[in-house]
């Protein structure tokens, strides 16, 4: 018969009250965690818009010159020539669009969307809550990198839709194709990336700063979680790579609007006429500046990743990463060296053997330190408790899926064997590896992983695993065939998969593609298409489980060791009451003596269940 | 929690936040501008012999604008010390001067851009070409219908028709106009129907890739110049506020833009030599 009465309770008054609207709350924002999310959104929508022209492409190759099924319609009319006409004519991919779908392809999976997701989104979030700090060094600024990122990818995304198009001379855009070809899009191509580039240049000033500056009390060098060393090496990566290319994308631009000959040979002719420009510029020149950033890019691309794989390996093994020191050296070194070998993607330039020489021995060299980390990863499972939950096991599938795409790359770093191999579906399915079942496992561990701290609720396990299942098997039918075709004399970037250079078109010629290296490329659709099938369960997943996903009983539902762990759940603006005082390093997981498996970072004394153990630390 | 360490500087480090930051901008600013040096680097050592040109610009007006930089810089720090030591009209004064001579170098630059805008190649009917500045140009003047005529001061030379010496002394007169084969050239008032001109081009970027890399280069520098202009343009006008709430913040800020300007000082100190001298 009680009746229920209102219980009075204390209000509880936030010591740092902000009265902020929805925009300077939600879209200008200057808090990390919300730039974070930011980043993650867009940057897992230009990954979604990057498979879907995959998936055009790939229709192509199999099905060449029919028309594109369910969208052929849209193509048609939305992508138009400066003629008027349509670059898709009756739902059919031109030889231009197919090369504009490859080009941008590229460009946005690497510049759109990996690059923001693993370094901006996960780091941003994650870091300054890693080391103790309330925000990121330069909140402004850091708000300022993301918005400039936006305008970047707006006008990357809105070149399809001008006449003639995208750019269509490959991510790599080598001078004097690129800016040969008639059309604008080439122009926004490089506006477009000079915006991206001072987008990462921003950021990449701000995570340095962040780390050097705002570590907490306690929190020295080596007691960072490796994640916090990875992202520190790719943002100096970002900060020093990038700027050339910034200059090589001025000079493009030049070359475009305003008839400079930077990267334009003497005597250059275009469709038969004598291009009315001045000569004396040098087309190995647009290659030497881009792959000075190409190749620290792909380290750019790797490093994140192996920092959340080192983060929930240690995390559900309940054991410390094996061979710290020797997972920071290596970072370290694989920053250093990723600026002196990027020649490797231009032996076929005619270099001379000295120059081929030094650049085939760093390229060896830097395989030292990237299969030391991934060492340290496999001899980190040993003996431990593992638990088998969603996030470990895309991070257990990375070691193996890496090391494949590793290894792949080791004929390509020597000359002689790129001979054979040089921009073939060899190298398509080598970098791929690396990013898609590697990187990509990785950054879809992550958000398995830290979606509770930021929702406060759990994924579905099942819809996990189910997701996993899939991506694994989908992305190995893809891009295992690939090595097999490459090998075969397959070439990239052919509008017809190679039906011109066939057994059946040129019987007589020497090295034809068999008709089963051609038969392959339907597999590898039914391949792309099981994929993005499999990633179904992964979006209704991460959109249902934000409102409806089971709620954590803990601010540390995995009992990890690191900070951003001892917050509340999600962490409020500032993170911290006062900085927390860190004791001890970021692993320490299963130490004899302590009381639980686990001692968070700012734990002063470890729990002790037994009073007459002592513990080893204090 | 606040951002520690915004004005007061970490123990271990010894800086403030925004001082490892414009570092940090300065590394990638000096990989920016290494890029387009050794994109220079590699266009002169590919350049066809004798075709590289030599004392295209004036070196007593790139000389001025050098000492008008380097004083700037002076008084930048001047500025900067003179917040330290708590004067804040002085520091207004220094850095007035600051923002004047920013705005001189960038005057002779717009002086120096014109004089290439208005000097013209001419590649004229009988094969010859005619090389000089623009004295005037009829307002009927239209290359492609054929009408009108332009006088330019300068001289011709004849490249089609020269062999070996004479082919050196030809290219020097315009490739190569310090050296004693190049001042022997005579300029005179030339006039031109449009119908004698073939084609013809001003000493743009597009003109040869010397010009390509001269504009990159000095019109990068000139828009850092500027940027950082309007940055201590900024905090002169409106610093004021600062000054009174927060005024080691406000140094700092100083200092911060004074390291940056150091830098755009810098980068002319490599230009003059390289673009103006070798």
């Amino acid at each position: 018969m009680a009746t229920a009465q209102a219980i009075p309770h204390p209000v509880v008054h936030e010591t740092h009250h902000h009265e902020t609207d929805f925009w300077r709350t939600y879209i200008f924002s200057t808090d990390h965690k919300v730039i974070g999310i930011q980043y993650a959104i867009t940057a897992l929508f230009f990954l979604f818009f990057g498979f879907l022209l995959m998936l055009m492409m790939r229709w192509q190759i199999a099905h060449p010159g029919q028309p594109v099924p369910l969208v052929g319609a849209l193509l048609e009319n939305t992508l138009r020539t400066a003629q008027g006409g349509s670059l898709a004519a009756k739902g059919v991919i031109s030889a231009d669009l197919y090369n504009m779908f490859g080009a941008m392809h590229g460009t946005i999976m690497v510049f759109m969307a990996i690059v923001p997701l693993a370094f901006a989104a996960f780091g941003n979030y994650v870091v300054p809550l890693m080391i103790g700090a309330p925000d990121m060094a330069f909140p402004r600024v850091n708000m300022a990198s993301y918005q400039a990122y936006v305008i970047g990818g707006l006008i990357m995304f809105v070149s399809f839709f001008i006449p003639d198009g995208a750019a269509q001379a490959g991510w790599t855009s080598y001078s004097p194709l690129a800016t040969s070809i008639a059309s604008n899009g080439q122009a926004f191509w490089l506006v477009g990336m000079v915006c991206l580039i001072t987008s990462s240049l921003l950021g990449a000033v701000n995570f340095i700063a962040t780390i050097i500056q705002l570590r907490a009390p306690g929190m020295t060098w080596m007691r960072l979680p490796f994640f916090v060393w990875a992202q520190f090496v790719t943002a100096f990566l970002l900060l020093l790579a990038f700027p050339p290319l910034e200059a090589a994308g001025v000079m493009q631009l030049m070359d475009k609007v305003a008839h400079t000959s930077f990267f334009l040979p003497t005597g250059l002719a275009v469709g038969g006429t004598l291009a009315g420009v001045s000569g004396g510029g040098s087309p190995l020149l647009w290659q030497h500046l881009f792959w000075f950033l190409g190749h620290p890019e792909v380290y750019v691309l790797i490093l994140p990743a192996m920092g959340i794989v080192a983060e929930i390996i240690a995390n559900n093994t309940r054991k410390p990463l094996w061979g710290y020191k020797s997972l920071v050296y290596s970072a370290l070194t694989i920053g250093f060296l990723s600026f002196i070998v990027w020649a490797h993607h231009m032996y076929l330039t005619g270099m001379g053997t000295r120059v081929a020489t030094f650049f085939q021995t760093t390229t060896m060299i830097i395989s030292i330190p990237s299969v030391i980390i991934l060492t340290c990863m496999f001899l980190s499972l040993w003996g431990g408790s593992i638990r088998f939950n969603t996030p470990m096991l895309f991070v257990m599938a990375f070691l193996p899926m890496f090391g494949i795409g590793g290894l792949t790359g080791l004929p390509l770093g020597f000359n002689f064997s790129d001979l054979h191999l040089h921009d073939t579906y060899y190298i398509i399915a080598h970098f791929h590896y690396i990013v898609a079942p590697g990187t990509i496992f990785a950054l879809f561990a992550g958000v398995y992983y830290w979606f509770p701290k930021i929702t406060g609720r759990m994924m579905s396990e099942f819809w996990g695993k189910v997701h996993f299942w899939g991506s694994l098997i989908f992305m190995n039918l893809i891009f295992q065939p690939m090595f097999a075709q490459g090998m075969a004399g397959m070439l990239r970037r052919m509008v017809d998969g190679g039906a011109n250079y066939s057994q059946a078109q040129v019987p007589d010629a020497i090295g034809g593609l068999n008709a089963h290296m051609l038969d392959l490329h339907r597999y590898i659709l039914y391949a792309a298409v099981g994929l993005g099938l499999a990633q179904i369960p992964f979006i209704v997943n991460l959109f249902w489980s934000i409102n409806n996903g089971p709620r954590v009983t803990s601010d540390n539902p995995w009992q990890a060791t690191t900070l951003e762990w001892q917050t509340p759940t999600p962490p409020p603006h500032g993170n911290f009451d006062q900085a927390p005082e860190v004791y001890r390093g970021p692993y320490e997981y299963s130490v004899p003596g302590h009381g639980t498996d686990f001692t968070p970072q700012n734990e002063p004394e470890p729990r002790v269940t037994n009073p007459k153990t002592k513990p080893l630390t204090a | 929690m606040d951002i520690p360490y915004t004005v007061q500087p970490r123990p271990d480090t010894g800086l403030y936040n925004a001082k490892v930051g414009i570092w940090l901008f300065l590394a990638s600013e000096v990989m920016l501008f290494g890029a387009l040096f050794s994109s220079y680097i590699l266009l002169r050592v590919g350049a066809v012999e004798g075709y590289w040109p030599h004392g295209w610009l004036n070196i007593p007006i790139g000389t001025a604008n050098t000492l008008v930089l380097i004083t700037s810089s002076i008084t930048t720090v001047m500025a900067w010390a003179s917040l330290k030591m708590n004067q804040f009209g002085r520091f207004k004064f220094y850095h007035a001067c600051t923002i004047l001579f920013a705005m001189t170098f960038v005057g002779i630059k717009s002086y120096e851009y014109h004089d290439k805008f208005t000097h013209y190649s001419i590649k004229l009917a009988n094969g010859k070409i005619a090389d000089g500045h623009l004295v005037e140009k009829s307002k009927d003047f239209n290359l492609e219908k054929k009408t009108g005529e332009m006088v330019i001061h300068g001289h011709e030379v004849n490249f089609a028709e020269a062999t070996g010496e004479k082919l050196q002394e030809e290219l020097k007169s315009i490739y190569d106009i310090r050296s004693p084969e190049g001042r022997k050239a005579k300029h005179s008032e030339l006039r031109y129907n449009a119908s004698q001109i073939a084609s013809m081009e001003t000493y743009g970027p597009w003109h040869n890739t010397y010009t390509a890399i001269y504009f990159t280069l000095t019109g990068l520098h000139a828009l850092h110049v500027i940027g950082g202009a309007l940055v201590i343009g900024f905090l002169w006008s409106f610093g004021g506020k600062m000054w009174k709430t927060d005024p080691e913040r406000f140094t700092n800020r100083i200092e911060i833009s004074g390291l940056f300007w150091h830098f755009v000082d810098l980068v002319w100190i490599f230009l003059f030599p390289v673009l103006y001298l070798l």
